[in-house]
């Protein structure tokens, strides 16, 4: 069976040509079996166009790399087999992020300017003892961290939502699930109104319209949906009691 | 020559891995000024994808019980096949329960002891009630106890974020996206490296007191192999390139059993550790025929030779990528797969549209780790030339010898990072930041003047990926896991020959800016000379020791061999020179590894 010619119509954009506008450019290639957009664009760069930016790192879903918008839907290019594509496909970098060149972009600063304002890390005051045995910890905690853990900051939470398109500053289901994931943590001592003050805003939770695409776009399935229920709810109760208490 | 920006810090650090997040912590809280340069986002560094975990001897699982430093220690040391250097093993064991409970104190979720009730191997395991909650461990291979410290499937991923954070707290500035091209130095001491911004292209300076190489291994010069694309040995190239630093043992290459085929994708040790199985065309389990003992977890340069062995023996599954085998999970059940396995069903199902519930896994031995890389004493502090220090897979700390057992890598990181990150730290107190202007002018001027030549397009022949490509097939069909005189006599030469045409490329397009094609160019020719290094060190070596197996000599030569390998690269000769050191024994003397016939050559078996 003669295999199926596929076009990708990708976004070209260079920073050193800024009178070359945006445009979108169709490449060619045969289908080969077991064919990923990794083995594709590592194709093109080095059969048709030595000049073609992308971001690539684990090729295997871990790293987080190369979110980009395949024919408009947010998702990592490295998992993306082509034979779940049409004979057409559209490559777009992630919208939000800074564009660097062609489908890449910088989620990495983004990311970090996202950690530090939400200060994602265990904050205590305890000083750590080398020669004392663990805390203990339940087991099903440890899950329940592991899975808020697991966000691998691809952007593409990020990039399909409606409120990080039109509000910069928002740190979006990513940011929100970072947050649920220390909120959890017994060794993190931040109190509900030092959190409060961290995601408690039209910036942090309080700016989710609920559109939920996030939960659908996520490529490792982190349970966007039921953090944001988390994290909202915590923070109506620290609301609540912070009224009460003035 | 001013057109560059300078950086000036106490401690460059190159690489943000775990191992050189890990060193930055120690050298940041003791109050250095510390700069990280990373090729990506540090929480995208190849570190993130080490599955299965690390192992640290808390004997806190019941199948973990009575382990300690000891065997740790004695499990390290017969996985090196007796070519790690002892002092360090023993530093190492030592450190890696205190490395772990800081990880978990700093935030790491480790899987915990539970009383559910587990079957393995055929055998109920009973937990003991007093360590319910404690930090758990799975088994791995050439391990005598249970000593693998792990985070469901994403250890790696998970210490990486949680290091990453503390790097956050402590404000340690990181650049991401920049390229070391080289060091400077004036051939005695290191003062920081010349780099190239990859959003922009423009060159930049660093300048610091004290260097530190931490940039991974070189996985990617193998086409076919588990690592991430960025591990191509820059750290490894610049200072090879300086003509003065050895890098130890870059023969040394580890093949992992269990590369996905035919993408090479990792699929973790854990799933043998767990119960997996290797079974060849007819469905049958040939590893216990081979290693009666350890079976499927024999340290991880048996079981690749196994597997090759029985594949070349005609058992292996044909398909159009060349044979395999398969890994057989499906007796672990649907829960367990589904939970502590998660990562290899989410790979297969995605990569290769296949179910490990109820599917077999196709799989063969595929490039994995570098055990060699710069050499560098105990304290992680570089040979031949001051100032510059370096440790995790770009370092030769020798802790691995010529094989590095499942977990120890991991652990590798953050034990080195503890330790070497508290002598780099001591170290720069007491350094000069002491460099002339003009050196540094100079280094950039070189890296300047590189990338003149290839924009300028005037000369050069050789295409960048086409010669990397024939770089990968020189070292996958010669320098391989068995290895033969002729064989890697042909390696030597064809890559010399490559080593030349690497200094004669030529660009297809511009080459302006932040360009990938001039990115890839500028790496080559440190990547040709590494690969180098690896076939001409695996030619000299006559023996066979650990992953470096040599079918014409197939026994393990103390009475010669017992010594490391010290690769320096001669701008006289135009081709690296082999030197050798002992190799440090204290405590326990050559022996036999104990599982099954590693140092007696394959079986004959047509």
């Amino acid at each position: 069976m003669a295999s199926r010619e596929l076009t990708f119509r990708i976004l070209r954009y260079n920073p050193e040509t800024p009178d070359v506008k945006p445009h979108l450019q169709d490449f060619h290639l045969n289908e080969e079996p077991g064919m990923t957009l990794f083995i594709v664009l590592n194709r093109l760069r080095e059969e048709q166009d030595p000049s073609l930016r992308f971001d690539f790192v684990c090729r295997a879903s871990i790293c987080g790399s190369c979110g980009m918008l395949i024919n408009g839907k947010p998702n990592l290019a490295c998992k993306t087999l082509t034979k779940a594509l049409p004979d057409v496909t559209t490559l777009m970098p992630l919208p939000v992020f800074k564009l660097l060149g062609d489908l890449s972009v910088d989620t990495g600063v983004w990311f970090r300017d996202v950690s530090l304002r939400t200060e994602s890390w265990v904050h205590t005051d305890e000083v750590f003892d080398p020669d004392a045995a663990e805390e203990k910890m339940d087991n099903e905690l440890a899950k329940e961290i592991y899975e808020a853990e697991r966000c691998i900051e691809c952007g593409c939470c990020i990039g399909g939502c409606a409120t990080a398109n039109i509000k910069p500053s928002f740190i979006g289901a990513a940011g929100i699930n970072r947050v649920a994931r220390f909120m959890m943590d017994p060794r993190d001592k931040r109190t509900e109104q030092e959190y409060f003050e961290v995601v408690a805003s039209e910036d942090g939770v309080f700016g989710c319209v609920g559109l939920m695409a996030c939960d659908d776009n996520c490529p490792v399935g982190v349970p966007l949906r039921s953090q944001l229920a988390y994290v909202r709810r915590k923070m109506a109760v620290a609301g609540w009691h912070m009224g009460r208490g003035r | 020559m001013n057109d560059y920006d300078l950086f000036v810090t106490d401690v460059l650090i190159i690489g943000a891995g775990l191992a050189g997040e890990r060193a930055a912590i120690e050298a940041a809280s003791q109050g250095l000024n510390v700069t990280i340069l990373s090729l990506v986002p540090p929480r995208r560094s190849h570190s993130a994808a080490a599955q299965g975990g690390m192992q640290a001897a808390l004997g806190n699982a019941a199948m973990g019980q009575g382990d300690s430093p000891d065997v740790h220690f004695a499990d390290t040391v017969k996985g090196s096949d007796w070519g790690c250097d002892q002092e360090v093993a023993r530093m190492f064991v030592d450190m890696a329960p205190v490395a772990v409970r800081e990880a978990a104190f700093w935030g790491v979720p480790w899987t915990r002891v539970t009383m559910d009730k587990r079957i393995y191997d055929g055998q109920e395991i009973h937990e003991d009630p007093k360590k319910v909650g404690l930090i758990t461990a799975r088994n791995f291979g050439g391990t005598a106890k249970w000593r693998t410290c792990y985070t469901a499937d994403g250890t790696g991923h998970a210490l990486l974020y949680t290091t990453d954070s503390m790097v956050l707290k402590l404000g340690v500035t990181v650049h991401d996206r920049v390229e070391a091209l080289s060091l400077i130095h004036d051939g005695d001491r290191c003062y920081g490296a010349v780099a190239r911004c990859l959003r922009t292209g423009n060159l930049r300076a660093y300048s610091a007191r004290t260097t530190v190489i931490a940039t991974g291994g070189y996985g990617r010069l193998y086409g076919v192999s588990t690592n991430a694309v960025i591990n191509e040995g820059t750290g490894m190239a610049i200072a090879l390139e300086t003509g003065k630093v050895p890098l130890g043992n870059m023969e040394a290459v580890q093949f992992h059993p269990t590369g996905l085929v035919p993408s090479g994708i990792l699929i973790t040790e854990g799933a043998r550790g767990d119960g997996g199985y290797l079974l060849d065309k007819n469905g049958y389990r040939f590893m216990p025929d081979y290693e009666p003992k350890k079976k499927e977890l024999a340290s991880r340069d048996v079981v690749s030779r196994r597997m090759i062995q029985h594949m070349r023996a005609g058992y292996g599954v044909d398909s159009p990528y060349g044979p395999h085998l398969w890994l057989d999970i499906r007796h672990l059940g649907a829960k367990h797969i589904e939970t502590n396995l998660r990562e290899i069903t989410s790979i297969c199902r995605k990569f290769n549209g296949i179910d490990p519930v109820h599917e077999l896994i196709p799989v063969r031995p595929t490039q994995h780790y570098s055990m060699g890389g710069v050499r560098v004493n105990k304290h992680g502090y570089v040979y031949g030339m001051k100032n510059l220090f370096a440790l995790g897979e770009a370092a030769c700390w020798d802790l691995h010898g010529f094989n590095r057992l499942g977990g120890n890598s991991l652990a590798e990181t953050i034990v080195s990072g503890k330790i070497i990150g508290e002598k780099i730290a001591e170290f720069t107190k007491d350094a000069l930041l002491d460099v002339r202007s003009s050196l540094i002018d100079q280094h950039v001027h070189d890296q300047a003047e590189r990338i003149e030549k290839l924009r300028a397009k005037k000369s050069g022949t050789a295409d960048v990926f086409r010669l990397r490509h024939e770089m990968e097939e020189i070292l996958r069909e010669h320098v391989f896991v068995f290895r033969t005189e002729a064989a890697l006599a042909e390696a030597v030469e064809q890559l010399h020959a490559l080593h030349v045409r690497a200094g004669d490329l030529r660009l297809r397009g511009s080459g302006l800016g932040a360009d990938p094609e001039l990115s890839a160019a500028l790496r080559l020719p440190g990547m040709v000379k590494l690969a180098y290094c690896i076939a001409k060190g695996a030619l000299a070596r006559t023996e066979s020791r650990g992953s470096h197996f040599r079918e014409d000599y197939p026994k393990r030569d103390d009475e010669n061999w017992l010594k490391r390998t010290l690769a320096y690269w001669s701008y006289e000769k135009n081709e690296p020179v082999l030197d050798y050191e002992p190799v440090v024994i204290t405590e326990l003397p050559p022996g036999d590894r104990g599982y099954g016939e590693a140092t007696s050559g394959p079986v004959q078996k047509k």
